[in-house]
């Protein structure tokens, strides 16, 4: 038996998340989330590759906690397998041998659960090295689930243990700790973003937003890709900082992007009625890593005529008027692929960039929580900005 | 009889005296000691205003008589000084509209039929229909406006600008084309301030930025000691080598006039009275727009504020050739502004009121009262300043106004970027400069909406840089503690804290001069 918080179907709090979950996050993911603290059997998948892990970290992630607080599209319910333990960004060591990884190997998982661990024939897209696109989420080995962290048979980072395929493991280096190497999925994520925003020699990046996905979007960008200005929107001074240290060649405030894209673009301004300003002109790329409708209209209004416009953060809903008018590419970014362009995986990728200077500095800073103390860890997560926190994780192990 | 300026040194029988803080005033005791700088009460204004205006016609300085330079056939145009002049805003009518109709009246006389009127507003804003009707009166407002033959300025209309060549030190001449081509070029000047007028005023009010980048800069208003004083000033020097350029090519006929400072309306006038000499009238005056503006919201305090028309008096007219007018001008401006005052002291104190050129009908933004203190305010005097080298500044101003998007959209971005990052005028001016003035959106703005142009912040920054040069501290009394911050400056609660924080640099026991400004005043500092 093992401890783990559990996501469960609840009509009432499901209701009351889309109700007031856009208002009330944090009352909601602390008190009518449908989560709750439960002791359950250990995950176990006896088909060939699977091996049985004990969850050393697991991180928050924006995706969770629009999905505790009812925010995410009914859309994904179809992907899940309800009840299930959440937690995608893992850090975890081996307590079986796998093919060639020793118990007690620690280890990084990429979530997305494709054709490979599910045991059927490569779907069109994983055959071309596009897992996190997987058409057979939905069947072969285990249950429904777009990812580990949705999935009912293999548990998830927010338990003692986890059950994982060996194409989702990835070794820690040697002298990592827990903190940096739980940074790696969120990484991977932006490894996968940067390559798929379509920057050319010199274009002007607009990043908006500063949490994780942000951040690591942009040292991802300048890393990874040739962009010339990088501008990022980030609402607290130490996202700020981080943010010009992770490759940023400025950082302004939410109230002044447009202002400051207009300027250094030299775009004009327009001011529609009942609405909110947006540019003809402005950036060539434009990323969304926050998923709200005003961070999505800010990054559609900043773009330039047939400019992208890059999906990062789960979207919500918003005005895509910008889009058809301006020709704009609209382009969806989720997880990490295992073939990505530059020729290796995202996840590969990522375990080079997380051993950049600024994000071992960054890892000093993630919050862990014991699993009893989850409510505080979710209050903590959704205040991450104002509190100065980049990551909030769970360490299962812990109990104080 | 008009009693000239004098210096007030603060005794123990000292009221409490006016200081200026924008939408605003209070009354502040000074440290026994401090010397006060009151300018000279108003000179008397001529009876026969049109009678004066039509001998400075007709007998001109250095110049054929007007009628005599009119023909039939000519192209003739008309520039006038903009909104920016007078502070406050001319009670009707204005005396530009007086001149203006004379002129028009001999040139109907003589048969000119191609007359076009032309606001020289330069990089300023564009004025509404209602500014310019203001100006120039219903009349001729009704007769030229319609026909597009009364209109601002256009300094980025590049088709209509003609370069006259460049000064000997490189600097290029570039005006309005209308005016360029035109046979005779009337210039009807407004001359507030010593700086004003001369070949200011064709020179600067009808040029590009082209043309104004070679003395509208830092370099230039550091070394222009003061820009109130057109000998000692290397902006007026530049002015006066372009000027003479124009001359080479256009007929200029500069017609000057001087008002006296008769600054405030019924019931401020006890706003321009030494407060000793206040009647129970005036201290009843006093008490209820004190007690009024406290309970006021600043939308209503900026109404009453900027709906002041200020009963100004004319104090003479000079016409024909720039230099010979610009002379006598000078004469009567230095007699109603001079002040004598002996030697400068570690402290200057200013009140920053409600108003400076540039935020007629709009709002007094944080850069433009830094513009008004330490630009305008700071360099009125003459020799030397009123202040010692590494002294200290103290200002009177909320900083409060926030800007108006419709007519300062540029200044939101130089206080937001620019000044966040540095505010050396010379740093800023290298860096920043040029982007700000090429910005198409800025262009656009200010070309189709009523925008100052894009590099007018960078303008009114320098214009603070000598003062910035001079002294060492700088600190304002009742300013917002980020605003001041974001600007460099530091802010106080009370004169009190103001003079404890500049002690680091002036000692406990300054010499303190207050420079008693609205009015008017030029101080002739003798050392």
């Amino acid at each position: 038996m093992m401890l783990a918080l559990e996501m469960f179907r609840s009509l009432p709090r499901t209701v009351a998340g889309k109700a007031m979950g856009s208002r009330m996050p944090g009352l909601l993911s602390g008190f009518a989330a449908p989560l709750r603290l439960v002791t359950i059997e250990e995950p176990r998948v006896d088909k060939p590759g699977w091996a049985p892990l004990r969850t050393r970290l697991s991180g928050i992630c924006g995706s969770d906690l629009g999905m505790l607080s009812g925010r995410t599209s009914l859309y994904f319910s179809a992907l899940v397998s309800l009840p299930f333990v959440p937690g995608h960004e893992v850090v975890a060591e081996l307590t079986e041998d796998v093919d060639d990884l020793h118990a007690g190997t620690r280890v990084v998982i990429d979530p997305v659960l494709s054709c490979a661990a599910r045991g059927v024939e490569p779907c069109e897209s994983c055959a071309a090295g596009r897992t996190n696109v997987c058409s057979r989420i939905t069947v072969g080995d285990v249950s429904a689930g777009l990812q580990t962290g949705f999935c009912h048979d293999t548990g998830g980072g927010w338990g003692q243990q986890l059950v994982a395929h060996r194409t989702q493991l990835h070794p820690v280096p040697e002298g990592w700790s827990d903190e940096q190497a739980v940074l790696v999925e969120p990484i991977a994520c932006a490894v996968h973003t940067a390559l798929r925003a379509g920057v050319r020699t010199g274009d002007r990046v607009l990043v908006s937003g500063a949490g994780s996905v942000g951040l690591f979007a942009t040292l991802a960008l300048r890393e990874l890709t040739p962009a010339g200005e990088i501008v990022v929107v980030a609402k607290h001074p130490h996202q700020r900082e981080l943010a010009l240290e992770l490759g940023a060649s400025d950082v302004v405030a939410p109230h002044e992007v447009l202002r400051r894209i207009r300027r250094t673009t030299g775009a004009f301004q327009l001011r529609p009625e009942f609405s909110s300003p947006y540019l003809l002109g402005g950036v060539d790329v434009a990323i969304d890593a926050v998923g709200s409708s005003t961070s999505l209209e800010t990054a559609l209004g900043a773009t330039r005529a047939g400019g992208r416009v890059v999906l990062s953060g789960m979207p919500a809903a918003a005005d895509l008027s910008a889009a058809w008018f301006r020709e704009l590419e609209v382009v969806g970014t989720y997880a990490s692929s295992r073939s990505e362009p530059t020729g290796e995986g995202a996840f590969e990728t990522a375990l080079r960039l997380a051993a950049h200077p600024a994000v071992e500095q960054l890892a000093k800073g993630v919050a862990s929580y014991p699993l009893h103390r989850w409510r505080e860890a979710l209050d903590h997560a959704h205040s991450t900005g104002r509190l100065g926190t980049v990551k909030v994780a769970y360490d299962p192990r812990s109990s104080r | 009889m008009t009693r000239p300026g004098f210096v007030l040194e603060v005794d123990d029988r000292t009221p409490p005296l006016v200081v200026h803080e924008g939408l605003g005033f209070r009354l502040e005791e000074f440290p026994l000691g401090t010397r006060v700088v009151y300018p000279p009460e108003s000179l008397p204004a001529v009876d026969d205003v049109e009678g004066t205006i039509r001998n400075a016609l007709l007998d001109p300085v250095d110049s054929d008589p007007l009628p005599e330079l009119l023909f039939a056939g000519m192209k003739l145009t008309i520039a006038f000084d903009d909104l920016s002049l007078p502070l406050p805003t001319m009670k009707a009518p204005d005396v530009r509209q007086r001149v203006i109709e004379q002129v028009l009246t001999m040139a109907a006389e003589a048969g000119v039929d191609d007359v076009e009127i032309i606001a020289a507003n330069a990089l300023h804003r564009r004025m509404t229909p209602a500014e310019l009707r203001h100006i120039v009166g219903e009349r001729v407002f009704r007769s030229f406006h319609p026909q597009g033959k009364l209109y601002n300025f256009d300094a980025e209309d590049r088709a209509n600008l003609t370069h006259l060549g460049t000064t000997d030190e490189g600097e290029d001449v570039e005006i309005s084309k209308r005016a360029a081509e035109s046979d005779l070029l009337v210039y009807v000047n407004l001359n507030l301030v010593a700086m004003d007028g001369g070949h200011k005023s064709v020179g600067i009010g009808l040029a590009s930025y082209k043309s104004l980048r070679h003395h509208h800069n830092a370099h230039t208003m550091v070394h222009s000691r003061s820009f109130m004083d057109h000998k000692k000033s290397a902006m007026h020097q530049s002015a006066w080598r372009m000027g003479r350029i124009i001359k080479e090519h256009v007929k200029v006929f500069q017609i000057e006039t001087t008002v006296n400072n008769d600054v405030f309306p019924k019931p401020y006038e006890f706003l321009q009275k030494r407060e000793w000499e206040w009647s129970v009238r005036d201290q009843a005056s006093m008490l209820a727009a004190r007690r009024g503006l406290a309970l006021a919201p600043q939308k209503l305090r900026h109404k009453i504020f900027h709906d002041m028309r200020a009963p100004y008096g004319l104090t003479g007219v000079s016409a024909g050739e720039v230099e010979g007018v610009h002379e006598q001008t000078l004469e009567r401006v230095h007699r109603q502004h001079c002040v004598e005052v002996d030697g400068y002291s570690d402290v200057l104190v200013m009140g920053v009121p409600y108003l400076g050129p540039y935020n007629v009908n709009s709002s007094m933004n944080p850069i433009l009262a830094t513009c008004m203190g330490l630009g305008y305010y700071f360099n009125s005097y003459r020799n030397h300043p009123v202040v010692r080298r590494g002294g200290a500044v103290i200002l009177y101003h909320p900083l409060d106004e926030g800007f108006n998007q419709l007519h300062h959209p540029s200044y939101v971005d130089f206080y937001e970027e620019v000044l966040a990052e540095t505010t050396d005028p010379a740093v800023i001016g290298e860096k920043y400069e040029r982007q700000f003035a090429e910005d198409p959106w800025y262009v656009h703005l200010y070309r189709t909406s009523h925008a100052y142009h894009g590099v007018h912040p960078f303008y009114m920054w320098y214009w603070a840089a000598h003062a910035m040069d001079h002294v060492g501290d700088v600190v304002w009394v009742g300013g917002d503690r980020r605003v001041a911050s974001r600007l460099g400056f530091r802010a106080a609660s009370t004169l009190a804290d103001a003079l404890e924080m500049v002690s680091g640099s002036v000692g406990t026991s300054p010499s303190i001069t207050y420079l008693h400004n609205p009015p008017h005043l030029l101080a002739d500092v003798r050392v």
